[in-house]
């Protein structure tokens, strides 16, 4: 399709213990651009991000991350290439014995041999950017649900990765601090020019920033384009995910017997 | 009875893969070659969790361990009227067996179930996938520093283990019991060889730390990651290192008796 695509992935299957969760996906996320994964919970978002980052490995299929297989490379060479990579964790993921500002610091001090003074500065800029620089000096434990994965998020962006992977950045944010992130993973993307894979179930302020959108359902790729032509569209599995609707072709429900069934059931 | 033996051999294949993959495991560990200059404070840092925060429970285990090897040697050879070589009994004892193996059962409970526990809470939060996906390896940054570290503790708490534990022994023997200090002291000298005894109490201690502290960090890093896998693997670690403790003790003191 496109020319220009940082990662590429081609004929993807991969199952968990026998039960299949992906079977043939073809995603191209651009250089440069905001891509949108969306889909039900329990479709395999996070397994997709996880499967970029080749920290598992896909049953069949290929994904190419900047021109190289993640999959068949070397552990050394693997190391190397993520480090352009960054990742918002789900469930933040911060290392509980340092402080924020620690955590923040953690990916710089390891990759450059920065002055210290010139990472104070770094990380003071970061947490300014999702607006937790007074947090700096608090250990994890003592911040928020929400205001850990912010962290998180100043973490992920602290060496400015060409490529990063935001799972669910929108989770457990007021309304303030969604705006805020709305516009920080805008303006990475336009400033710095980071490509960007958003996963989220916020249909209105992901459709406001993401430049393409694939809708992942039942291992599938069920609906792909820009974010207008979805919100409009009227295929049945589109409208009713873009539109939460309760009803229709996507259950709601995970795959179970009957339900008076199981309840009768002795 | 065909499903039997099959069941066997597949829990064999099973047991057999799992012991090669712990094995490569700690081939990595031994034959990696870090940056000094990054690896070295991680691995002080470590000393610090490791070995020095278990020296209470070591110098106090001892001192009561010496103590009651002096009260229950002098029980014995006092029926022999040997109660003057009580300082060989103390000392023999605590070089060669109680040091190294006591030692080695303390640590596995005090250090190898809290390497465990870290290792696999980091892992069941995510703290190491989020490391790898920052390019970062926890397999040197937080494993490796961590076998170090315990490698590194293990004998030099065995060598305290065995100085405290004869301390103990000679208070018990010479301030309680009356035996004449100069005594205890000299018989103990004259009957204690370095290189039988005491070298070969440090090199079982050096076998114990390398297989602790490998079984601890092991089970912490595949442990499954769940509240049930971290409680399971903490106590495969404690169970693991202690009867690996004991059964190698046996060996090695057979291969030293025998040879040297
Ligand atoms: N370790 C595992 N073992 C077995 N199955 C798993 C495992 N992890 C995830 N799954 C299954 O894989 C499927 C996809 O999981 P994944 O976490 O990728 O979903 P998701 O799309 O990110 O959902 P959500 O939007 O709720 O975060 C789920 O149905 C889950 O049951
Ligand atoms: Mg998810």
């Amino acid at each position: 399709m496109q020319t220009d695509s940082l990662v590429t992935i081609r004929d993807l299957h991969f199952a968990h213990d026998n039960r299949s969760i992906f079977s043939g996906v073809n995603i191209d996320i651009e250089r440069g651009k905001i891509t949108a994964i969306m889909g039900p919970s329990g479709t395999g978002k996070t397994t997709l991000l996880r499967l970029i980052g080749a920290q598992i490995q896909p049953d069949k299929g290929e994904v190419i991350v900047n021109g190289q297989n993640v999959h068949q490379i070397n552990r050394r060479e693997l190391y190397h290439a993520r480090r352009d990579m960054g990742m918002l964790f789900q469930n933040a993921a911060l290392f509980t014995n340092i402080s924020v500002f620690e955590n923040v610091a953690f990916p710089i001090r390891e990759h450059t041999n920065l002055p210290e003074s010139l990472i104070r500065k770094l990380v003071l800029i970061k947490l300014e950017a999702v607006g937790l620089r007074g947090s700096a000096n608090l250990m994890p434990s003592e911040l928020s649900g929400g205001m850990q994965r912010r962290v998180a998020l100043a973490r992920a962006i602290a060496l400015d990765p060409a490529l990063i992977m935001y799972d669910e950045p929108f989770a457990g944010q007021d309304p303030i601090s969604m705006g805020v992130l709305v516009k920080l993973i805008k303006t990475l993307n336009e400033v710095l020019g980071m490509t960007s894979v958003v996963v989220s179930h916020d249909v209105p302020e992901t459709a406001s920033i993401a430049d393409y959108v694939y809708l992942i359902a039942e291992g599938k790729v069920v609906a792909q384009g820009k974010p207008a032509e979805l919100l409009t569209s009227s295929s049945p599995h589109v409208k009713q995910f873009m539109q939460g609707l309760p009803d229709g072709v996507v259950p709601f429900h995970y795959p179970a017997k009957d339900y008076i069934e199981d309840l009768f059931d002795v | 009875m065909f499903e039997r033996v099959r069941e066997l051999g597949r829990s064999g294949i099973d047991v057999c893969s799992e012991m090669g993959r712990a094995g490569i495991f700690l081939i990595r560990m031994i034959f990696r070659r870090p940056r000094l200059i990054k690896v070295f404070p991680l691995v002080v840092e470590q000393l610090y969790a490791i070995g020095v925060l278990s020296l209470i429970i070591m110098v106090v285990s001892a001192l009561f361990i010496g103590m009651v090897t002096a009260l229950q040697g002098y029980h014995t050879l006092s029926k022999f009227g040997a109660d003057t070589q009580l300082g060989q009994l103390v000392a023999l004892s605590l070089t060669r067996e109680l040091g190294p193996v006591v030692a080695g059962l303390l640590f596995a409970g005090r250090a190898g179930s809290a390497l465990t526990a870290e290792i696999g809470l980091m892992k069941t939060t995510e703290q190491l996938s989020s490391m790898e996906m920052m390019g970062i390896d926890p397999l040197w940054r937080v494993i490796y520093p961590r076998f170090w570290a315990g490698v590194i503790s293990l004998p030099v708490l065995s060598l305290i283990f065995t100085a405290v534990g004869i301390y103990g022994g000679y208070v018990v023997a010479v301030k309680w019991l009356g035996i004449d200090a100069g005594t205890f002291w000299s018989n103990m000298s004259a009957s204690v060889d370095f290189h039988l005894d005491v070298l070969s109490g440090i090199i079982k201690s050096i076998v114990f730390a390398v297989v602790v502290t490998w079984i601890a960090v092991y089970e912490g890093y595949t442990t499954e990651p769940t509240a049930e896998g971290i409680s399971l693997s903490t106590t495969r670690t404690v169970v693991y290192s202690s009867l690996a403790v004991l059964g190698l003790d046996f060996m090695l003191t057979t291969i030293m008796l025998g040879g040297w």
